[in-house]
């Protein structure tokens, strides 16, 4: 073998989002040898795209909210099929974690009497979510970059990982390829944390960007860990439907947090009719309740009254937005109204800057004076890497997984606004176990030349090809097949013709050929995150067919309600040689002392 | 909007967006090619849907004439800063720029970012920035810090904030862009980071030196060209660059200071 750059560290973190710039600060304050690799630039990653806010029990405008409510919220609105030790943990440390990244330099909104602001979101009790207008993530990203950096993290910038390597059976290293030079590049690590994210790329209208191709679930795969709960995917109730460009482009569920009203074609509010009957009570009963809540809101006032419907959980009401559209009460491009034009123009203005700015520089909307359109958007996956809840790690010894690609913490259906607390709360303790486990790892693994020269040689097949179609041509077949046959209703039928369309495109993705050399190719990179999302697909696919219940995010037609047995286990996806097999495994039992504060009034 | 027209069908969520019908209008696109070696614009026709941008066009045709044509992107938002390029000579975010902003039939020319080196096509090697950053003596909150502040405090700082890092002000920065004086001048967007840092209300490091010194500050003579070009609208020049213009000036280059330094041999505060 040609000699390839090659680096050695104690913890390498694959992915430079939230979780991972938090998994790398964590592993590196605690001594470990730190590599963090990312495909795109730092500050980059779809973190930043996050907009709503961080839920966190601080209190700060509800007193009455505290970790047991906002556990119990996280456990509902999953479905209750939600890792209990993972919505604990999540409930009691998020606080910590958002005092942190005020003490590392992040400035969120304030209070009247100067402390962080709080807004409200769809299934959670209290105003919960601490934000900086409606570019929270933005700030976060740059917060834990700056400190990442100035800690010293050795950061390797659009480098994208390919294939995890294993001494026996524990983590050994990782090759990649630089995408500036095509040039490989081979990592020897004693543990390796995945934070690459989720795989909304599968799907055509996504909020999510290119990089979301599912590579830290593939990759944990192929190692041969486990992958939980992969057939909840969430589909964000608000992404923008016009102009076509921006089909699927988020729009934050805080405009919902801050009075925005959902209304079809007719212009019926039609969120009441979709209320689930056991949660009715918790919402405003009519029109005049729900405008006193938002008026308090506004007044930044304790209110006795109910939240408005459109703070329903987010599969709800993009079912609920799916419906109506489908029995003709859809807006002229296929979704639903959304108004927050009531509200004075410079509060709309202040709360809502880059949906302002967005919605008129993109669509041509004054969301202060119109209401906007907006439909059902693939935006999360639910499920990824099973991992121990207090340390993040894997089936695999030395591999460990921390938010979107990890799976746990949210169950059948993510509440906003948990995803960032998810990322810095299981972040840090996946490089803290990370570190942890790398120093008591004994003599460095070995990583066996055969397989980074096989691994090589694959990478450079299309390369070698006189033809076959471009990556490109089968990713659009990919997205069709999964938003057709797995989208957000499904039935058998469709996902039997999904999982053979799929096989098929496993076949054309084998035979894709790169034009052109390796420096900054995207259609050669395509190729290879052609892979790790059909692989993904396949497990989202399956785990599907077998849930044969309606459950949280996954809506079956033909079996629309919940079955009480399939509430009882998660569906898991190992690799057996080249088949992939799945199968029910049962949840964990929670103890009695958490099940009384589940089952408390709030 | 424009008028809308009749219903469209119900896109399954997730589903591809129905094909637009053949023959609509189309846009010539002449999207520079080529390495450090050197390169061309190559012309390309792209069929144009409403509202649609010129990374879409950009994405059409590596999806269809050129896979290997090379583009940096993300959110395609305007919220990541990844897709700047210069749009007909103007220094820009593909993702904001309207097709429709421009004369209809008229060429649209796309090159790379000129201040930083060519890496292929329209990727620019701006790793440099990410070595400025570094040298940026980072947030230090006071010893008696109480972390309760108004949002009046927080305001004027947010707006430096909201900087996605595209580094379209440092691209049109003459310092950078045509006296090339990278090695002397952080530009625009680190002098905005380092207002971000002076004027948070906890912070309790000093960086009047750094500013002077290695920030190269004094090299600004505010010709507004960065404000000019941020997608963000910060206020580059006046709220940031200036104030902190005059921070070092108070400090290095107040005659009675000076004189009072003289007297008492007082070394200056800053480090």
């Amino acid at each position: 073998m040609d000699a390839i750059e090659s680096h050695e560290h104690d913890v390498l973190v694959i992915g430079a989002g939230g979780a991972g710039l938090r998994a790398a600060i964590e592993a590196s304050a605690q001594g470990a040898r730190v590599g963090l690799v990312c495909k795109s630039l730092l500050g980059k990653a779809h973190t930043v795209m996050a907009e709503g806010g961080i839920a966190a029990a601080l209190a700060h405008v509800d007193p009455q909210d505290g970790w047991q409510t906002h556990f119990r919220d996280t456990m509902k609105g999953g479905s209750y099929l939600n890792h209990w030790r993972m919505a604990q943990i999540h409930a009691q440390e998020s606080p910590d974690r958002v005092r942190e990244l005020e003490q590392w330099g992040a400035l969120f909104d304030r209070t009247p009497d100067g402390r962080i602001l709080q807004r409200a979101f769809g299934g959670h009790t209290w105003k919960r979510l601490a934000h900086v207008g409606d570019r929270t993530g933005l700030e976060m990203i740059r917060t834990l970059q700056d400190r990442g950096v100035h800690q010293g993290l050795e950061v390797y910038m659009e480098c994208t990982i390919t294939r995890l390597f294993k001494d026996g059976n524990r983590i050994a290293g990782a090759l990649g390829y630089w995408r500036a030079t095509g040039q490989f590049v081979l990592f020897r690590a004693r543990a390796v944390v995945l934070a690459t994210g989720g795989i909304g790329k599968a799907y055509a209208v996504t909020s999510n960007s290119w990089e979301y191709t599912g590579d830290g679930q593939a990759l944990a795969y192929d190692a041969g860990a486990e992958l939980i709960d992969m057939e909840f995917v969430q589909f964000h109730p608000t992404g923008m439907v016009w102009p076509p460009g921006v089909m699927g482009l988020l729009v934050t569920e805080g405009v919902r947090g801050e009075g925005g009203i959902l209304r079809n074609a007719k212009g019926d509010r039609f969120m009441w009719k979709y209320l689930p009957e056991a949660r009715r009570n918790e919402y405003a009963a009519d029109e005049d309740e729900a405008r006193r809540w938002v008026e308090a809101a506004v007044a930044g006032r304790q209110t006795e009254d109910r939240r408005p419907p459109e703070l329903s959980t987010r599969d709800n009401v993009s079912r609920a937005i799916y419906i109506e559209v489908r029995e003709g009460r859809g807006t002229p491009h296929g979704g639903a109204f959304l108004d927050i034009s009531y509200l004075p123009a410079e509060r709309v203005r202040k709360k809502l800057p880059s949906m302002y700015h967005q919605f008129k520089e993109l669509a041509d909307v004054d969301i202060t004076t119109q209401p906007m359109e907006v439909g059902p958007t693939t935006h999360y996956i639910m499920g990824g890497v099973r991992v121990d809840p207090d340390s993040g790690a894997a089936t695999v010894p030395g591999l460990y997984a921390a938010g979107e690609a990890a799976a746990g913490l949210h169950g059948a259906n993510r509440l906003g606004g948990n995803s960032l607390s998810d990322l810095v709360v299981f972040g840090r303790r996946a490089g803290l176990a990370a570190t942890v486990y790398a120093k008591g790892s004994g003599a460095a693994p070995r990583v066996a030349n055969a397989e980074v020269e096989a691994e090589i040689a694959d990478l450079l097949a299309p390369f070698a090809r006189k033809e076959g179609e471009s990556p490109f041509e089968v990713h659009r077949a990919l997205q069709e097949c999964m938003g057709r046959n797995v989208g957000i209703f499904r039935t058998q039928e469709d996902m039997e013709r999904g999982l053979e369309q799929l096989a098929a495109l496993r076949q054309r993705a084998d035979r894709v050929r790169a034009e052109g050399g390796r420096v900054y190719n995207p259609g050669w990179h395509m190729s290879r995150d052609l892979r790790h999302m059909i692989i993904v697909s396949e497990a989202i696919t399956r785990s599907a067919l077998l849930r044969r219940e309606s459950r949280g995010a996954h809506s079956r037609l033909d079996f629309p309600a919940m079955d009480t047995e399939l509430g009882k286990v998660n569906m898991c996806v190992t690799r057996r040689g080249d088949q992939m097999d799945v199968r029910p495994t049962p949840l964990p039992v929670m103890p009695a002392e958490l099940r009384a504060v589940l089952e408390a009034k709030s | 909007m424009s008028a809308a027209p009749a219903a469209a069908p119900v896109a399954a969520p997730g589903a591809a967006p129905a094909a637009q019908p053949a023959g609509a209008r189309e846009a010539l696109l002449r999207v520079w090619r080529g390495d450090p070696a050197g390169g061309a614009e190559v012309e390309y026709r792209v069929p144009v849907e409403p509202g649609m941008v010129v990374l879409d066009a950009v994405h059409w045709i590596q999806g269809h004439l050129a896979p290997d044509l090379a583009v940096r992107w993300n959110c395609k938002a305007a919220k990541c800063g990844s897709c700047s390029a210069e749009v007909n000579g103007r220094p820009a975010l593909m993702c904001k720029s309207r097709l429709d902003q421009f004369a209809a039939g008229a060429p649209i020319t796309v090159r790379p970012l000129k201040t930083f080196p060519i890496v292929r096509d329209l990727v620019t090697d701006v790793s440099w920035n990410f070595e400025v950053n570094k040298r940026i003596p980072p947030f230090e909150p006071r010893a008696d810090a109480s972390w309760r502040w108004q949002q009046s405090d927080v305001d004027r700082i947010q707006e430096f904030r909201m900087c996605i890092e595209c580094f379209l002000c440092q691209d049109v920065c003459h310092v950078l862009r045509s006296h090339e004086l990278k090695h002397q001048f952080a530009g625009p967007r680190f002098l905005v980071r380092i207002a971000a840092l002076e004027m948070h209300p906890m912070d309790g490091a000093d960086r009047r030196a750094f500013l002077k010194d290695s920030a190269g500050i004094g090299l600004c003579n505010i010709t507004k060209c960065c404000s000019e070009v941020c997608p963000e609208h910060i206020h580059i020049t006046d709220n940031a660059i200036i104030p902190l213009k005059e921070r070092v000036v108070d400090h290095f280059y107040d005659p009675l200071r000076w004189l009072w330094r003289m007297i008492t041999g007082r070394p200056r505060r800053s480090p």
